[in-house]
């Protein structure tokens, strides 16, 4: 503690005095809109809670956590979350690693003009690319159904959004377009970076691409990889204009998404103390995903 | 043999980037012919790929359909005073078609969250970095712990507190937990590391008191952080559907994807009216990405490798 002692009292007061100060400002906005918030999220999952402004929270314990046990809609829209997430994070990776090591090496203005073009579905907003969408999927007007037929994959108008067997399929493609831009540009902006004498070296030494790019830039691109795992992960997770812009959860709550039927409990059945409960085991999943994701990636490095 | 082998594999690779990022563009193709399309093309079984007549009746109907004042200037706090809760107007502008207000709420939403957050996390993130405090330690953890957690669940209880805050179905409501959400103060304090603890040293020997350190010494050195915060907070503050359809209700209130979305449940088979509200949403704000496309690109890979 050489410094602290180096340190004098008045020093130490004018310190503190001056970082809470900072510090205020941003504490506010945190502590009012995300931390007390999130308390109650926690608190009200105890209690059978509609908002109502007559009626009484009534306190039942890990009532609602056992409901949601045995509620066969919540299981549904658990599953189809983890089929997103389990289809569309290896798929926006790979995909993503593929187009940035195709497009990294280009001339820059090309290299930009298709960072660009793959982004864009980000940039135009998830409310207009999910309209253009649910046009392309209608049953009649869509050009979905006049491509399938027209190369003879089906001989009928399939009703893509309207049917359990292809809606969630529909949606993870969309989303899919949504979330491989940040990827793209993280990966071309990784793979600019990776060390070229080592690549070179590599090349003397007359290793294959395969090799220069498994046994040299893969690992340099490591961390750039782990966090598009973390991010692609809780971005699926909390999928959700999607949901309620193309599907509305249907049909028959084929398409609940966790995040969907909570809002759905919320703000259609009014159950507010059940929805909430629903946000904790989110927070917690994905808690632990988070956690797991780290884990491997540092014992991997 | 080697070589040749590449060569055809990277003739392959363009030739299928080429195909995808035709096959990125093409929403937005097709939103954009869309909205200039005839009701008889749109509703065609054949897809009709170029407009054969260029019509500007979706966009007629979309700016005829509702209303609004340009905007309405509200004196500060008014609503805790009044009886129905309501902030009292002092000024409004004339009336317009609501598109036009709703692009104007979404700008202003944005470029406020925007400004409070770069403004508190530039402050708090350099308090963590360089400050020495009992707290310190416990504050930056809770940082952390919040940061991982899923930002919509918080959303309901956010309902709750916005109501009896007065703010609910206010654009402020959508700001705030914008601002409130700590992506930010993390980010800066990864910058903030870096500057010199000597520097800050010989400002204080040197009598500048200390926010003027912080704005002449510390804020230059933290500004490529404070840049890619900011366009981080502004396309994901204009892009928060979620939140700004629980938090906003009435017609003056909305956000410009908010009101395409309510209009879509609203004129569901009108596709054409709805690709010219999707267009009105959209280019606006692709103008902007591609005039600024390096500095989104380089506060998105900033922002991933410093977080």
């Amino acid at each position: 503690m050489p410094k602290r002692s180096r340190m004098s009292r008045a020093l130490v007061r004018r310190e503190t005095t001056a970082g809470y100060l900072f510090l205020l400002p941003s504490l506010f906005f945190f502590i009012t809109f995300v931390l007390v918030p999130m308390f109650i999220c926690i608190y009200t999952s105890f209690f059978d809670s509609n908002m109502g402004k007559d009626t009484q929270d009534v306190f039942i314990g890990f009532n609602n956590y056992k409901e949601l046990l045995g509620d066969e809609i919540f299981l549904g829209a658990l599953k189809n979350t983890l089929i997103i997430v389990v289809v569309s994070v290896p798929t926006v990776c790979i995909f993503s690693l593929w187009v940035a090591s195709a497009i990294y090496d280009m001339k820059p203005a090309l290299t930009s003009i298709y960072r660009v073009i793959f982004y864009l579905p980000v940039v135009t907003g998830s409310v207009a690319v999910t309209v253009v969408w649910k046009w392309m999927f209608n049953n009649y007007y869509g050009i979905f159904n006049y491509l399938s037929q027209g190369v003879g994959l089906t001989n009928q108008n399939i009703n893509w959004l309207g049917d359990a067997r292809y809606a969630l399929w529909c949606i993870i493609l969309i989303l899919f377009t949504t979330s491989v831009g940040q990827p793209i540009v993280l990966y071309v902006s990784a793979l600019g970076n990776v060390d070229q004498t080592l690549v070179e070296a590599a090349e003397v030494d007359g290793a294959t691409n395969t090799q220069v790019f498994w046994k040299i830039k893969w690992p340099q691109i490591m961390p750039t990889t782990l966090y598009i795992l973390v991010i692609t992960t809780i971005n699926s997770f909390q999928c959700f204009a999607l949901i309620q812009l193309l599907t509305s959860g249907g049909p028959n709550h084929s398409t609940d998404t966790i995040m969907y039927y909570i809002y759905y409990t919320a703000f259609k059945l009014y159950r507010y103390g059940y929805g909430n409960a629903m946000g904790v085991v989110l927070m917690i999943l994905i808690a632990i995903l988070s956690a797991v994701q780290f884990r491997l990636g540092k014992s991997k490095s | 043999m080697r070589s040749q082998k590449s060569m055809a594999y990277r003739v392959i690779a363009m030739i299928l980037v080429v195909i995808l990022a035709l096959l990125f563009l093409f929403p937005l193709y097709w939103i954009v012919t869309g909205s200039f399309k005839t009701g008889k093309e749109i509703n065609s079984t054949t897809p009709v790929w170029w407009p054969s007549e260029w019509t500007l009746t979706n966009y007629e109907t979309l700016m005829s359909k509702q209303t609004a004042n340009l905007f309405d200037l509200s004196i500060p706090f008014s609503q805790y005073f009044t009886k129905d809760g309501e902030a009292i107007v002092f000024l409004s502008g004339p009336e317009v078609p609501a598109a036009i207000r709703w692009l104007l709420n979404t700008v202003w939403m944005a470029v406020a969250a925007m400004l409070l957050t770069c403004a508190t996390a530039a402050m708090a993130g350099y308090a963590l970095a360089k400050k020495r405090f009992v707290g310190r330690g416990l504050i930056f953890t809770l940082i952390v712990c919040a940061m991982a957690l899923p930002k919509q669940v918080i959303l309901i209880p956010l309902i709750r507190e916005m109501s009896s805050l007065k703010l609910y179905n206010t654009i402020s409501a959508v700001i705030y937990p914008i601002v409130g959400w700590p992506f930010g103060v993390f980010l800066i304090k990864q910058f903030a590391e870096g500057i010199p603890g000597e520097i800050l040293e010989s400002a204080r020997i040197d009598g500048a008191g200390e926010f003027r350190t912080f704005t002449k010494i510390a804020f230059p050195m933290i500004k490529p952080g404070v840049g890619a915060l900011a366009i981080f907070t502004f396309i994901s503050a204009w892009n928060d559907y979620f939140m700004q359809l629980i938090m906003l209700t009435s017609t003056r209130n909305l956000t410009i994807s908010l009101g395409i979305a309510k209009m879509q449940a609203e004129n569901s088979t009108n596709f054409g009216l709805i690709m010219a509200g999707a267009a009105f949403a959209a280019v606006p704000i692709i103008i902007v990405f591609v005039i600024f496309q390096k500095y989104f690109t380089r506060g998105i890979t900033m922002g991933a490798v410093k977080g």
